[in-house]
């Protein structure tokens, strides 16, 4: 581990300053991936600026909605009955996520922007193009039952980790940023890249730029959302697979539907083809699973010496068909 | 032997007397050993699977701010003894594994160890690698014998023509996994080397046997044994990672002789546990049953491939079980080797029977299947009278006894059969059995010495706890050996100081030290009498077991699983798993439940998760943490028991006692995998239990 700086500013416009000046600096908020990476020599900031004390860590009203602030913790979140309330899709893919310890300190403006789990980009002997780029991608044709099916490039194949982000894409969740030059906001779906030919920026963030609140839109559907996560042990383990969906059905058709997909690509997957073909449907499994087929009508399956992870196209179609279908009776 | 102990003390549900100080973080393990001033070792692993080194620039790393040395093949002191492939660190420029120790960092401070070893720039000849274990190598060779001595293989009869004329067989091939022991505490070791008087190691190490590491350092490094102390007062686990010294050991006494004086800790990272400290070779079992109609073994054979390293031999016994579990005239067992670019494979609990009672009691399953008979049922009629092996009487075999119990606790009676016909919402539902085995053995030698002093005993031996509880059950043997209360006895462990005892590894640590103590006992009352003076002392050795010659002696057990497979996802969960064993005397229901208990949770491990991943390209396992690979989490298992029949066996040793460390991880995956078939009617064969191995979408 190499020798670097730490500050703790005053305030936010400060800190994204203090990063912005430096192209080695980095923000610091709980700690749970990028203290990780720096153990590994994944990443090597040579200072962090700490913004756990200058983010919001509120959740306030905001127009029908709710307005998360950065530094609010996954544990408090989760637990927040607003959220289990109105967006129940949220609080079960934020359980569903890392274990109580690491939700107590993880962040709402960290956890989106936690790296991939992809083990080669993990480990510094190996070749990987997010973290080197240029170097090649170990994974093609190594270990890939955690990689992509939907959206990968020749450069990476990897997949974003995080639950949390899954519910907030399905949700229509806005970022709020603070930047060198001041403020935007950034719809939820579009904060994630896929890896195209620069696998190394995993979000469309510039350098120097603050998450400081994700907002949720009022979405009075969202109160009958899920998060489904398949994986492979019952708890502490990423997804190989996670559905969050949230529909509006009545008199056995489908009037609307909310749906993302995590584990599948290098973003948080929003199922538009699906809601498409799910709207003005009948509520039973053949339009579930046409639903289903046709958000994947495009997914490549990875080889691998693992077995590779061709597996992950019918467990997506089953899982989706299982989410929907129990939300569907739910309702009824 | 000595004569049977009565039992006062033994049998008592006693805390582990090492608790307290665990659970309020003042147990010392070997990298918190208080020393004065130390150094940290830092290591630098080799990038290429085969090769050598052709250079290393250490320049950059030695001009860091703190950097005491740099340790590198050309600068390492030369060992005494590298016959030991595996231990010889340093002492030439090739490279035998990815991952293999190719530098080391002296600093004044943990980072900066790790951030010099990260600036050493190796380069390297790359002569290829090859990892892949597969039974269809042309280069498979036959090992002289396998663990620790058994005979390669063996035939009885003949097989070939009991599988041509039996009425119904089974015939298929079966895998386990590459598992990691993957203890919580890491291989550490704090070192020292002292120059005056001709010159003293200490090594604070956490260690499964003081003495053997000690044993194993000295001829390493060309030292008379009592110019080496070892001392390692707690293990935070081990499951044979610990049972013999890895490289890591003689790194660190290698660095803290190059630093005279002043202490040197090394503690391996998760990611160096996987490729430096053992691990359970995978294994392919062809396994052949033949069998009359109703029910009886005519056959049974296991064909084994496995792998070990170039550098060093080390071959599994997996196919040992099969030799005496069930009663069949044909049998045959054997073992064939591929020698890989890898590192050396070692012990893990239960090496042998932990894998190789995966294939036999999986196609045991297959054969109830293909009879309609009930598995348990299959499994009595198999009771062999005798070890077919040897024709010795068991000292005690309870098999049966276990499967009726543990039936009759899991409410086996009324099992409808079928498989994939129970549902329970949107899971599948099925239960499954299997036997457990594992030997019941004492090292040949270890000893004990017995002190009065102050109106207390205090027993030591260099025996070791590794959470397995012999600091409470020992004390539990010297109290009744010397016909005193348990509050009145210590038993100091752990270090070389005391008199040498055996290594902590195939289930024989209690057994044999226990015997030890009890011989040192009865010598301490010979002497002394019930009213012995202060300072009055005594020491005895464990006496061969003339039964041995007539018994063969076992611990039996079975396990019943019940598994729940997600009709949508292939999820799978596991609401019951009970495991019965009979294992002798049961010294201590609390500590002995825990043993049973860890072991089967280890091997719900086998059966859910555990698998290192090795990707051939490169030569190492890339799932190499506990992020990665997976161990059983609570919410995989709901209702999780061990209990046991009560079996006294006055054979076995003075205690009646049969080993418990292990047994509890053999079988598991077993029941479950049958389990799960019942469940779904979809027989896996392959190791780990996975969701897409259960919905068929993966091979
Ligand atoms: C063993 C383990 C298991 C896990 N399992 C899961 C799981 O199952 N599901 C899951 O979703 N997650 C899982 N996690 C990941 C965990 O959720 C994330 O590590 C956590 O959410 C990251 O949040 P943090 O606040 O600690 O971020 P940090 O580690 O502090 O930061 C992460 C990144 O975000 C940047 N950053 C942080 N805050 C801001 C901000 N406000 N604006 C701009 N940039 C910022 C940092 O610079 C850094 O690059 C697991 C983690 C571990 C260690
Ligand atoms: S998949 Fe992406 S992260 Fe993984 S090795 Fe390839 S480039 Fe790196």
């Amino acid at each position: 581990m190499r020798p670097l700086d730490y500050r703790a500013p005053a305030d936010a416009a400060e800190a994204v300053a203090a990063v912005a000046e430096r192209p080695d600096a980095a923000f610091l908020a709980g700690g749970t991936n990028l203290v990780d990476h720096l153990k590994l020599g994944v990443a090597r900031p040579g200072l962090l600026v700490d913004v756990t004390s200058l983010v919001p860590v509120e959740i306030t009203e905001q127009g029908g909605g709710l307005s998360i602030g950065a530094g609010v913790r996954n544990a408090d979140l989760a637990a927040d009955p607003r959220v289990r309330r109105r967006y129940p899709v949220l609080a079960q893919a934020l359980l569903a996520g890392a274990s109580g310890q690491l939700r107590n300190m993880a962040t709402t403006g960290g956890n989106p922007l936690q790296r991939t789990r992809c083990a080669y980009f993990q480990d510094v002997s190996t070749p990987c193009n997010k973290r080197e780029p240029g170097s090649g991608c170990s994974a093609i044709g190594g270990v890939t039952r955690q990689h992509a099916i939907l959206g990968a490039s020749d450069a990476c194949i990897a997949t974003h980790p995080s639950d949390m982000a899954v519910a907030l894409a399905a949700l229509d969740a806005r970022v709020r940023v603070l930047g060198p030059g001041g403020d935007r906001t950034i719809p939820f779906v579009d904060l994630h890249r896929l890896p195209g030919d620069a696998p190394e920026r995993d979000t469309v963030l510039e350098h120097g730029e603050l998450i400081t609140a994700i907002d949720l839109p009022a979405l009075p559907m969202a109160a009958r959302s899920a998060y489904r996560k398949v994986r492979d042990r019952a708890s502490y383990a990423f997804a190989l697979v996670s559905v969050a969906a949230a529909v509006d059905v009545a008199g056995g058709v489908v009037r609307d539907a909310r749906i993302a997909l995590g584990g599948v690509a290098h973003k948080p997957w929003r199922a538009h083809r699906a809601e498409d073909a799910l709207r003005g449907a009948t509520t039973t499994d053949d339009s579930y699973r046409a639903a289903a087929e046709a958000e994947l009508a495009d997914a490549v399956a990875q080889p691998g010496v693992d077995g590779g992870n061709a597996f992950k196209i019918p467990l997506l179609t089953r899982t989706l068909v299982a989410t929907l279908r129990d939300l569907a009776t739910e309702e009824a | 032997m000595a004569p049977p102990v009565q039992p006062r003390e033994m049998g008592r549900d006693l805390a582990r007397r090492d608790g307290p100080d665990k659970v309020r973080g003042l147990a010392t393990y070997a990298d918190e050993t208080p020393v004065v001033a130390p150094l940290y070792c830092a290591i630098v692993q080799a990038t290429i699977g085969r090769g050598a080194v052709t250079g290393i620039d250490a320049d950059v790393a030695a001009a860091l701010d703190g950097v005491v040395a740099v340790l590198t093949p050309d600068g390492a002191e030369r060992l005494a003894d590298t016959e030991d492939a595996e231990l010889a660190v340093l002492q030439s420029a090739d490279v035998a594994f990815r991952g293999q120790v190719v530098a080391a960092v002296l600093a004044e401070t943990f980072e900066v160890a790790r951030e010099a070893a990260d600036l050493v720039a190796v380069t390297y000849r790359d002569d290829g690698h090859d990892v892949r274990l597969s039974p269809d190598r042309d280069d498979l060779y036959t090992p002289e014998s396998v663990n620790p001595g058994y005979p390669t293989d063996t035939h009885e009869g003949d097989v070939a023509a009991a599988m041509a004329t039996a009425p119904v067989t089974v015939e298929r091939t079966y895998t386990t996994a590459m598992y990691h022991n993957n203890p919580m505490e890491p291989h550490a070791t704090t070192a020292r080397w002292d120059t005056s008087g001709g010159g003293h190691l200490t090594l604070w190490d956490s260690t499964q046997g003081v003495h053997p590491t000690r044993k194993t350092v000295a001829t390493v490094f060309g030292l008379d044994p009592h110019q080496v102390r070892v001392v390692c007062p707690y293990v935070g686990g081990g499951f044979g990672s610990k049972g013999t010294p890895h490289v890591n050991v003689v790194l660190a006494a290698l660095a803290a002789r190059a630093v005279p004086g002043r202490p040197v800790r090394l503690a391996l990272t998760r990611q160096q546990m996987f490729a430096l400290a053992g691990y359970r070779t995978p294994t392919v079992q062809r396994m052949q049953l033949a069998a009359e109609r109703d029910g009886r073994l005519t056959a049974i054979a296991i064909d084994v491939v496995e792998q070990t390293s170039r550098i060093k031999e080390f071959a599994e016994q997996t196919g040992v079980p099969t030799r005496t579990m069930y009663a069949a005239p044909n049998r045959r067992t054997t073992h064939r080797l591929a020698a890989l670019d890898v590192p050396v494979p070692s012990w893990m609990r239960a090496p042998g029977e932990c894998p190789g009672m995966f294939g036999p009691e999986v196609a045991l399953d297959e054969l109830a299947e293909r009879l309609g008979m009930d598995p348990v049922e299959l499994r009595i009629r198999n009771e062999p009278e005798v070890d077919t092996e040897t024709g010795k009487p068991f000292s005690s075999r309870n098999l049966v006894a276990c499967l009726r119990e543990g039936a009759r606790r899991f409410g086996w009676a009324d099992r409808d059969p079928r498989p994939g016909i129970r549902r329970h919402g949107d899971w599948l539902v099925g239960t499954g059995v299997a036997s457990s085995v594992y030997p019941t053995m004492a090292m040949a030698s270890s000893t004990a010495r017995v002190r009065f002093a102050g109106g207390r005993y205090t027993v030591t031996i260099g025996a070791a706890d590794l959470g397995t509880g012999s600091s409470t059950v020992l004390p539990q043997i010297a109290a009744d050996a010397l016909g005193v209360a348990v509050g009145d006895v210590d038993v100091l462990i752990g270090d070389t100081a005391h008199p040498e005892a055996s290594v902590a590894g195939g289930s024989s640590g209690t057994a044999t030290w226990g015997s030890a103590i009890v011989e040192a006992a009865g010598a301490f009352r010979d002497k002394f009498g019930a009213q012995p003076p202060d300072d009055a002392e005594a020491e005895g050795s464990i006496q061969p077991n003339e039964a041995t010659e007539r018994y063969a002696m076992s611990a039996f057990g079975a396990q019943f699983a019940e598994v729940a497979v997600h009709a949508d996802t292939g999820e799978v969960r596991v609401p019951r798993l009970y495991g019965v064993f009979a294992a002798g005397r049961i010294l201590n229901p609390r500590t002995a439940r825990s043993q049973l208990v860890g072991g089967m949770t280890m091997g719900l491990s086998m059966a859910l998760h555990e698998q290192s991943l090795v990707d051939p390209r490169f030569g190492h396992v890339v799932n190499h943490d506990l992020a990665e690979y997976h161990i059983a989490s609570c919410a995989d298992v709901a209702d999780l028991q061990a209990h046991w029949i009560d079996e006294r066996d006055p054979h076995v040793n003075p205690m009646g006692a049969k080993g418990i460390g292990e047994i509890g991880i053999v079988g598991t995956a077993a029941a479950v995998v049958n389990a799960a078939w019942h469940a779904t009617g979809v027989r896996v064969r392959d190791l780990p239990l996975t969701l897409d191995r259960v919905l068929g979408l993966t091979g």
